[in-house]
């Protein structure tokens, strides 16, 4: 399937979720739970079209074709 | 604690021991960043939610790092849209219900648009957010963000990056005369003395960036800025004189020598 990855066209495998793409980005396993496996601040968020997906559900959210997704973290600012 | 040292602020029932608030925008280097926040004593934080990118140092691991809690901001939102959105993506992140809220009008003065300010604060508030607002030196808008649930109001001393410093000290006086909520002086200083005037006119914190950020030595500007602001907190606590317009001796003239 083809979705869109902060302004990027990426092709992922059908049935991915959101834990798996979290994953994927950010090259840390990532628990049930969404938080980063052994600790320390996994520190992202990830809105799929528009509405923000609860870290709580992205192991059990799956992606669909054509979806934009957003994964957003802190940078410097004021 | 002793008469030397300043209290603590509270804000949302929360203690943190600096009233200097560190913005982080305009450093290109984490080291200096790090130098500058440590010599700053700041106990709070903001920062921008922006795409992730691989590879890049974690500015949140930093503040963590730092033991300084964190404070996400919505720069760069026009809208109540855009800025509920974004304090959402930043509680997700971060893992925290306070945010500091900046709607703004145009990116040429950067100034607040008042009407979905208070839209963004209430839909906010209404989601259980603890909103920090920033806004114009406007007593009248500050207020009636207080009363939308706002846990601090933020008033500008002069446009973000401007380094103009507090251009209406009368309405900043106004906001904390009548306000219930903390009141910090944000944006618009350019050195310490405005720092110490902000807490002087009696606000409860300072929150400043470009002034450290974009300084000659910011670990030095930070450091300044500590003490600028505990100065002033203290100053404000200690009681200023009233003026006179004649001078006042503080040397008796009894028991002058005869000479």
């Amino acid at each position: 399937m083809n979705l869109t990855i902060n302004n990027e066209p990426r092709e992922l495998r059908a049935g991915m979720t959101c834990r798996e793409l979290v994953s994927d980005l950010t090259g840390r396993v990532v628990t049930e739970e969404g938080r980063a496996e052994g600790g320390g601040p996994l520190g992202v968020a990830l809105a799929v079209d528009g509405s923000v997906v609860p870290r709580s559900l992205w192991a059990t959210t799956e992606l669909a074709d054509g979806q934009q997704v957003e994964l957003v973290t802190a940078v410097q600012g004021g | 604690m002793t008469v030397a040292q300043a209290d603590s602020l509270i804000v949302d029932g929360v203690e943190l021991p600096s009233r200097l608030i560190m913005g982080t925008g305009g450093l290109s280097s984490f080291d200096t960043l790090r130098d500058a926040l440590v010599a700053s004593g700041t106990s709070l934080t903001t920062v921008a939610l922006r795409r992730y990118a691989p590879g890049e140092a974690s500015l949140f691991g930093l503040l963590t790092e730092l033991g300084i809690k964190v404070l996400p901001n919505t720069a760069g939102c026009f809208t109540a849209r855009e800025a509920v959105l974004t304090a959402e993506l930043g509680r997700e992140a971060l893992e925290t219900d306070w945010v500091k809220l900046e709607v703004i009008a145009d990116e040429t003065t950067l100034l607040p648009d008042t009407a979905e300010l208070f839209e963004a604060t209430e839909q906010l508030v209404q989601r259980g957010f603890k909103v920090f607002a920033y806004t114009n030196d406007d007593p009248v808008a500050a207020l009636r963000l207080q009363d939308l649930g706002a846990v601090a109001v933020m008033p500008l001393g002069a446009p973000i990056g401007t380094g103009l410093g507090i251009l209406n000290p009368h309405n900043i006086e106004l906001i904390v005369s009548r306000a219930t909520v903390p009141v910090v002086l944000d944006a618009g200083i350019g050195t310490a003395s405005e720092a110490t005037l902000a807490m002087e006119l009696g606000c409860d914190a300072v929150l400043l960036a470009t002034a450290v950020t974009r300084a000659h030595d910011p670990e030095r500007m930070a450091r300044a800025f500590r003490l600028a602001v505990e100065a002033g907190y203290l100053a404000r606590r200690g009681g200023r004189i009233p003026r006179r317009a004649l001078a006042r001796a503080s040397s008796p003239m009894a028991g002058r020598a005869d000479l």
